[in-house]
């Protein structure tokens, strides 16, 4: 079980945020356009960090 | 995982991949202007704004909208007349031969206070139009939608594959992890299952709604088919319509039967989105979702009387709602460049896709041989 989370963990978290980014924005405006920017820059910045560093 | 699955696996990933790679590189690259469209018709100066006036400066009728664009297009005959979601002081006038015109289609913006024709957004031409139709249908029509759709088919596969992959790849390295150290392919292998992986989400939605988009004009159809038809039986051997009645007429019955919606535009009789005898009036909501959804209502184009207003087929929702998704179009400014980031990362997990294949015949067959099967002990 500790092999499964620390292989998928993050991945998961990432996948479930971007999820919830994408249909929220649909949702409505304000803090729904939040919770997208939030969940789409997840992914991003994650991508950013692993990737440019070092 | 055993060795059989494995490799069954890395097969499906290599040929899912290999086949859609090119057409998805071309998809992202004319994608990502795409997803700024607006801004870059403001640049371009193909954008058409109103003069300013107060807001509640009366309107005139949707008959004068039509008289002030007939007035430039004499010889054609009206096709669509629509409207911004935000933007309720310009109508939009597309005019072809003939209702079902797909060429030589002309479109004039026309002020909805004053009747002054603002512009003649060209349709058919122009940069925006060639990435938009290589992006849509690689300029080959329905047949060319359907092929775009099946390499976005492919790429879901690729996807599922390639998450499959990621765990006998990544068992022995943290989340993140990148092997510099070693050779360039190790270091390119590691992004790849890196930005692969957190762009995963946004990947499917995309590819999925994407590959939903290709079906629209099968989705209209079928609404043409289920509920126009249907509806149609009364109007069975009654001559075409020559004189339309007045738009205007048909515009406020068609408000009066959905009070609480927007206009999002009007569609001719005979065009796919009416019937020959109705003027298809499509309405959204107001809110952020329902201004997403569309409801028709068909007015006798003669009349101007409501002939029907139905709840459109599920599929037509699912593709209305699916555009959103697909574009990135809501959520102001930062969606934008998120979208577009998203875009770049996918278009080096393609690029570095690519490039692990090419080199597969070198020395990387070693590593990525020995990772394989170190990863399915």
């Amino acid at each position: 079980m500790k092999a499964f989370w620390s292989l998928w963990g993050w991945p998961l978290a990432i996948a479930i945020l971007s999820g919830a980014g994408l249909v929220g924005g649909l949702i409505g405006d304000g803090g729904w356009d939040w919770l997208t920017w939030i969940g789409l820059g997840v992914p991003c910045v994650a991508a950013a960090w692993f990737g440019l560093r070092g | 995982m055993s060795p059989r699955a494995l490799r069954a696996w890395s097969w499906l990933h290599k040929w899912t991949s290999l086949v859609s790679t090119l057409f998805l590189l071309v998809l992202c690259l004319t994608g990502l202007p795409l997803v700024f469209h607006h801004q870059i018709g403001q640049w371009l100066g193909t954008e058409v704004a109103s003069p300013a006036m107060r807001a509640d400066a009366p309107r005139i009728t949707l008959d004068q909208v039509m008289v002030a664009a007939q007035a430039r297009f004499p010889s054609k005959v009206g096709m669509y007349v629509s409207q911004e979601p935000d933007d309720d002081t310009i109508w939009y006038v597309t005019m072809g031969d003939s209702p079902t015109a797909t060429r030589g289609l002309k479109q004039v913006a026309v002020d909805a206070r004053t009747g002054q024709a603002l512009a003649e957004p060209k349709l058919d031409r122009g940069l925006m139009f060639v990435i938009h139709e290589i992006h849509v249908d690689l300029f080959a029509g329905l047949a060319g939608k359907l092929f775009v759709g099946f390499m976005g088919l492919l790429m879901l596969a690729a996807i599922v594959s390639g998450v499959v992959l990621y765990a006998p790849f990544m068992r022995k390295l943290r989340f993140g992890e990148v092997r510099r150290e070693r050779s360039a392919r190790v270091k390119w292998l590691d992004l790849h299952n890196l930005l692969g992986i957190v762009t995963l989400t946004w990947a499917i939605v995309v590819g999925a709604t994407g590959i939903v988009n290709t079906w629209a004009d099968l989705v209209i159809e079928h609404w043409r088919n289920d509920q126009v038809a249907d509806m149609l039986a009364r109007y069975r051997g009654m001559p075409p319509v020559t004189r339309l009645g007045s738009l205007e007429k048909a515009f406020a019955n068609a408000r009066a039967r959905q009070p609480d919606m927007k206009i999002a535009f009007i569609a001719f009789p005979g065009t796919a989105f009416s019937s020959e005898h109705h003027y298809g009036v499509f309405m959204r909501g107001r809110t952020a979702l329902t201004a997403r959804l569309m409801k028709p209502v068909l007015v006798d184009a003669i009349t101007g009387e409501v002939s029907a207003s139905r709840e459109p087929p599920w599929t037509m929702n699912a593709l209305l709602l699916s555009q959103p998704l697909h574009f990135g179009d809501y959520g102001g400014v930062p969606l934008q460049w998120l979208w577009a980031a998203l875009d770049v990362l996918t278009i080096i997990v393609l690029g570095s896709g690519l490039y692990l294949w090419l080199g597969k015949r070198g020395p990387v067959r070693k590593v990525l041989a020995a990772d394989l099967r170190r990863a399915a002990r």
